[in-house]
């Protein structure tokens, strides 16, 4: 195992050491393997290509009605050896799980299996038609249903919607069948309540729904305060969102007499399920009382993050919901599986609160999915769960005597372990902390979040990190915060070793550049 | 278990650092009566790779793949030929295992490749700024009629849609706006040769925020946008284009040079594949650089590090859910980044001389294909114009036709009743797709199979 | 000419009838590099409390609130191409919008400039 230099701590990289030079400026600007890459619109000119086609004969027939694009419209094409070789440098200027730690709090970036690769690029997934005739995708919907009927077990709930398209849309799929229910009973409630540690989604999701958004209060060992929110309950709330665990990351423990009390009141459960990973397999929602719930199948279920996505956000529901749920699903009738839409939707399916998207969901994010929750099985489940709070609980005890931990004495925690800025010396901020953890190798844990936090670091590690990785970041981490703690200004100014200095966001936001332009247009 | 690096060493070395007896202890906030005493009942237990290789495979050969039969369907997603070094790529772990870049020191892998793809879409479209993609063409195609409503600050609730708008993107902006206050004035398609300008003009008003064209429509003709964006602009309306066909921008107008103001689509055709629907890519560009600020999801920019290099990063991140909350423009946080990477780097490979490569040969194989199919006995062809799909009337119901030709394994199409369902005058009608994919061959068998069907 | 302060941290000068609408150099210290600002229409009316624009850094958006209502008579331009003169000059240069004064007896529980220097003190 590597261990940080404890005492060997040096700023400043570019500064000759004893008998070394920092080396001579060199004609590309490169350094070695650290390659700096132009944009294809600088390496590129419109007339190259990568792809061998036919040219056009020129007494092709046309039957585009005159509207022929005749401009050249500017869009560069690479060789294929070429095009390879500018997206692996690209590549390289990325962090990512499959090169280290990556303890992004609520984000779960955890190690995403081959296997899940592989099984969604066969031919009978990948190369499938939407709208082929639904008795030539049978196993495509084996896989919707299998997998529905896996999360439904999961969460012991009776009814799921696999088409919403992240974990976003999922909570806006959940919302839109509250509002379907009440109105459905004319009901027409206006506010939705979430605490104010609530990911920014959940009040956009509700405001996008037309609810007027309202805080829950929370208690000083951060979770909500259920005196506060039964006084709050009334005719006029729909529901409330609250993400279990949550954001703090602590298991709700009232969750089940919240439930009760919404439910006496009128209202709906909307549980955002962005923390499933940490009771996956031990404990079931639907046994707390929730009435919908997405599961970011990126988050619990490995499928890859990507840079940003796709995601997928499968919602369950109870059987209060179940018939508000959005076309189209899948449904087994005795051997085979059937595509409900619009069409039969009318027959059997009539308060659906409609369709979301235009086809079935995330086909490819489900096979992924699958084959990981097949791989793990009931019993490897339970383990991933009990694996992520232990790593988390052995993140947080190692570090709560010298960072502040404002919930570390609430009970353990779940899947992640948070701390604040308290006690950060000479003007430096979690930001700073964050962007040191870079020199050291790791992406830094989510800043900022949640609100509640002064300077929040919430740290995720997630169980598939080893006990030596843990330890590593453990005391890289610890450096970190004793240096803050000692107000080491150097830190204003890392990252030091990465592929870039810190970026100017004020210039990048007063002036937007959002497209490359050749230098003479400009 | 094979994806857990925990020994039960060191679980149990890590137990007694954190001071519990046993992993129950840290689950006691957990109510007692929720709490699973064993495995989830019902459900397998742990799987070798190879079993759940074999689990799955079982499953996909159970679907009739494009690859295997000729091909024809498209409405929205169409297949076509990706470079073999687009997945190498995406399955780089930089690419597939990274986050969004919200460190943009050490993501210049994904956001130079943002900006890169942000460029390509705005110029595909013709556009000024693209965003860094959405879920799909269909929620693009609402997340911009929201756009235009706030763009009209309220003062316009109507939305106008083309008939010829693909249904299931007209139902998604339906189940969208009961929720929120617009108006969607909806139609059927007009069946004749070129689409109903004329009738789409005429329900633009003082009151409409935006009208909706697809372009291709929905029946494969090319409506001429440049006449529907004089008659909305006249009427203070944006004209939403919306495009499911990416490759056609190779050969036709952009919807952006021909005065759309918004221009949202479906970008799958370009390195994502058929995937049974999903993911997809969402694009989304606006021809004029006022309304980037109404812009939903994540947008990618220029800038410089303090040592001044060259670097980009999230920005005007104001307008989003993590910062605006209740007030921002849209609830979207994820997008479809990997499949951006895919269409950027089968963008960068095609190149322009490639895209009109590629969308001659589509051309070319369409014609060909409506060509033969209108010598077939009882069946006629209706587009005046198209581009890679096109509509023809069958004399049968096209539904059955389409099942009694999959049973010959042949995927004749899209039928319009699997579309329109409850569009008894519309039941004949069956849209094909045609492109570098489908040979020749494919066409003759298609040809003859009707013939076969029909008669 | 007169200036009264919010405690929402604007500033309103009266002239005649028109009053001009800022925020305070504390508040562009406390949001730090301002990077856009969305100004009201003019012809606009807005009530006292109500919103009349949004001043955005990097990271944040903060509501600006009309301290008194009124119509807006012209926002200004130059912070269109410039909203760093929010933070060069935020009680000069850096003005949001002009507006009419509605009813005089709104200024009632404003501050002045002595009572807002001891509120900023206080805070």
């Amino acid at each position: 195992m590597n261990t940080p230099n404890k005492s060997g701590w040096k700023p400043e990289v570019n500064a000759p050491e004893d008998g070394m030079h920092a080396g001579p400026e060199t004609v590309t600007g490169n350094r070695a393997l650290m390659l700096d890459e132009p944009l294809i619109f600088e390496l590129a000119d419109n007339m190259a290509t990568g792809v061998d086609l036919p040219e056009p004969a020129s007494n092709a027939p046309s039957r585009l009605g005159g509207m022929e694009r005749a401009d050249a419209f500017g869009l560069p094409g690479l060789s294929e050896p070429e095009a390879v070789r500018h997206y692996t440098r690209l590549s390289r200027q990325n962090y990512a799980i499959d090169l280290g730690l990556f303890p992004l709090g609520s984000c779960t970036m955890k190690h995403n299996p081959r296997l899940n690769e592989k099984v969604a690029r066969m031919p009978g997934f990948a190369d499938c038609h939407p709208l082929a005739p639904v008795h030539t995708v049978q196993g495509a919907l084996g896989v919707i249903h299998e997998l529905g009927e896996w999360l439904c077990k999961l969460t012991g709930m009776p009814a799921v919607a696999m088409s919403p398209k992240a974990g976003a849309h999922g909570e806006l799929c959940g919302i839109l069948a509250i509002r379907a229910a009440l109105e459905a009973r004319g009901d027409a409630r206006k506010v939705v309540l979430c605490p104010e540690s609530a990911h920014g989604t959940n009040p956009a999701t509700a405001a996008f729904a037309g609810y007027e958004v309202e805080d829950i209060p929370a208690t000083g060992e951060g979770r909500v305060d259920f005196d506060a929110l039964k006084a709050r309950l009334g005719p006029d709330v729909a529901a409330v969102m609250i993400t279990n665990p949550n954001t703090c990351g602590l298991f709700e423990r009232d969750f089940r007499k919240i439930a009760d009390a919404v439910h006496e009141a009128g209202g709906f459960v909307y549980c955002d399920g962005a923390n499933f990973n940490a009771i996956v397999g031990r404990v079931r929602p639907g046994d707390l009382g929730v009435d919908a719930m997405h599961i970011n199948l990126h988050k619990t279920f490995s499928t890859p993050h990507g840079g940003g996505g796709p995601g997928s956000g499968p919602v369950v529901f109870s059987e209060a919901l179940a018939p508000f749920a959005p076309l189209p699903f899948v449904e087994q009738r005795g051997d085979s599986f059937h595509l409900v839409e619009e069409e039969t939707a009318k027959a059997d399916h009539e308060q659906s609160f409609g369709r979301m998207t235009a086809f079935h969901g995330q086909m490819g994010m489900f096979t992924r999915a699958l084959a990981y929750m097949l791989s793990h099985g009931a019993d490897g489940l339970k383990q991933v769960a009990d694996d992520a709070v232990l790593n988390a609980n052995y993140v947080l005890r190692g570090l709560d005597d010298l960072l502040h931990a404002p919930y570390a004495s609430s009970g353990p925690c779940m899947h992640e372990a948070l701390f604040g800025d308290d006690g950060f010396e000479g003007g430096l901020s979690t930001l700073d902390l964050a962007k040191s953890l870079i020199d050291e190798g790791y992406h830094p844990m989510t800043m900022y979040f949640p609100l509640v936090v002064h300077g929040a670091m919430l740290v995720e590690p997630t169980e598939t990190e080893s006990k030596a990785s843990l330890d590593q970041f453990v005391a890289a981490f610890r450096n970190a915060a004793e240096r803050a703690k000692a107000g080491d200004e150097s830190m204003m100014q890392s990252p030091y070793y990465a592929p870039r200095r810190r970026l100017d966001e004020t210039q990048a936001a007063r002036k937007p550049v959002l497209a490359w332009q050749e230098p003479d247009e400009t | 278990m094979r994806y857990l690096p925990l020994t039960d060493t060191d679980r149990s070395e890590m137990l007694a650092k954190v001071g519990a007896s046993s992993i129950d202890d840290l689950f006691v906030d957990v109510p007692e009566e929720a709490r699973l005493s064993g495995p989830i009942h019902g459900l397998p237990l742990h799987a070798s790779e190879m079993a759940v290789e074999k689990h799955m495979r079982r499953l996909s050969k159970k679907n009739l793949a494009a690859a295997d039969a000729p091909f024809f369907l498209g409405a929205g997603a169409y297949r076509h030929h990706v470079p073999a070094s687009v997945d190498h790529i995406i399955q780089r772990g930089e690419f597939l295992t990274a986050y969004t870049p919200y460190q943009p020191e050490i993501a210049q892998g994904t956001l130079q490749m943002l900006f890169e793809f942000q460029t390509q879409v705005a110029r595909l479209y013709g556009c000024a700024v693209a965003n860094a993609s959405m879920y799909d063409g269909s929620t693009a195609c609402w997340e911009a009629v929201a756009m235009a409503s706030r763009i009209a600050r309220g003062k316009r609730s109507k939305v106008v849609l083309s008939g010829a708008l693909h249904p299931h993107y007209a139902e998604v902006v339906k189940t969208m706006a009961k929720f929120t206050k617009d108006e969607i004035a909806d139609a059927k398609p007009v069946m004749q040769g070129s689409p109903d300008n004329e009738g789409l003009i005429a329900r633009i008003d003082d009151n409409t925020s935006c009208v909706v064209v697809q372009y291709p429509d929905i029946l494969g003709r090319i409506p001429d946008l440049a006449e529907i964006a004089e008659a909305a602009h006249d009427k203070g309306a944006l004209l939403i284009a919306v495009n499911t066909e990416p490759v056609a921008l190779g050969a036709i107008k952009s919807p952006g040079e021909l005065g759309a103001d918004i221009v949202v689509g479906e970008g799958q055709s370009i390195g994502v594949g058929l995937q049974f629907g999903g993911p997809y890519l969402g694009l989304f560009a606006v021809r004029d650089p006022k309304h980037v600020r109404q812009m939903p999801g994540r947008l990618c920019g220029e800038t410089v590090d303090a040592e001044g290099k060259r670097g980009f990063v999230l920005t005007l991140s104001t307008r989003e859910q993590h910062i605006r909350r209740e007030k921002a423009t849209s609830n979207i946080c994820t997008n479809s980044g990997l499949c951006a990477l895919a269409f950027s780097v089968h963008m960068t490979l095609l190149g322009e001389k490639g895209l009109r490569q590629l969308a001659a040969e589509n051309h070319r194989l369409a014609c060909l294909a409506a060509d033969r199919l209108a010598s077939v006995p009882g069946v006629s062809v209706l587009n005046d114009g198209f581009f890679n799909e096109f509509t023809v009337m069958l004399d049968r119901n096209a539904r059955e036709v389409v099942r009694e030709l999959a049973d010959r394994r042949v995927l004749a199409g899209v039928s319009l009743g699997r579309l329109y369902p409850q569009a008894d005058d519309l039941a004949g009608g069956l849209l094909v797709a045609v492109t570098e994919t489908t040979t020749e061959e494919d066409i003759e068998t298609l040809g003859t199979m009707l013939r076969e069907v029909l008669s | 000419m007169a200036r009264y302060f919010t405690d929402e941290h604007e500033w309103i000068d009266v002239e005649g009838d028109t009053a001009t609408v800022g925020i305070t150099d504390y508040a562009q210290e406390q949001l730090g590099d301002i990077v856009f600002v969305e100004l009201p229409e003019v012809g606009a009316v807005i009530d006292k409390g109500g919103d009349a624009a949004v001043v955005e850094s990097v990271k944040a958006a903060s509501d600006v609130y009309a301290p008194i209502g009124g119509e807006v008579m012209e926002a200004n331009a130059a912070l269109e191409d410039d909203p760093a003169l929010v933070n060069t000059s935020p009680e000069e240069d850096g003005w949001f919008f002009k507006m009419t004064i509605g009813d005089k007896s709104e200024f009632e529980g404003l501050m002045d400039g002595k009572a807002y220097k001891s509120f900023v003190d206080g805070l």
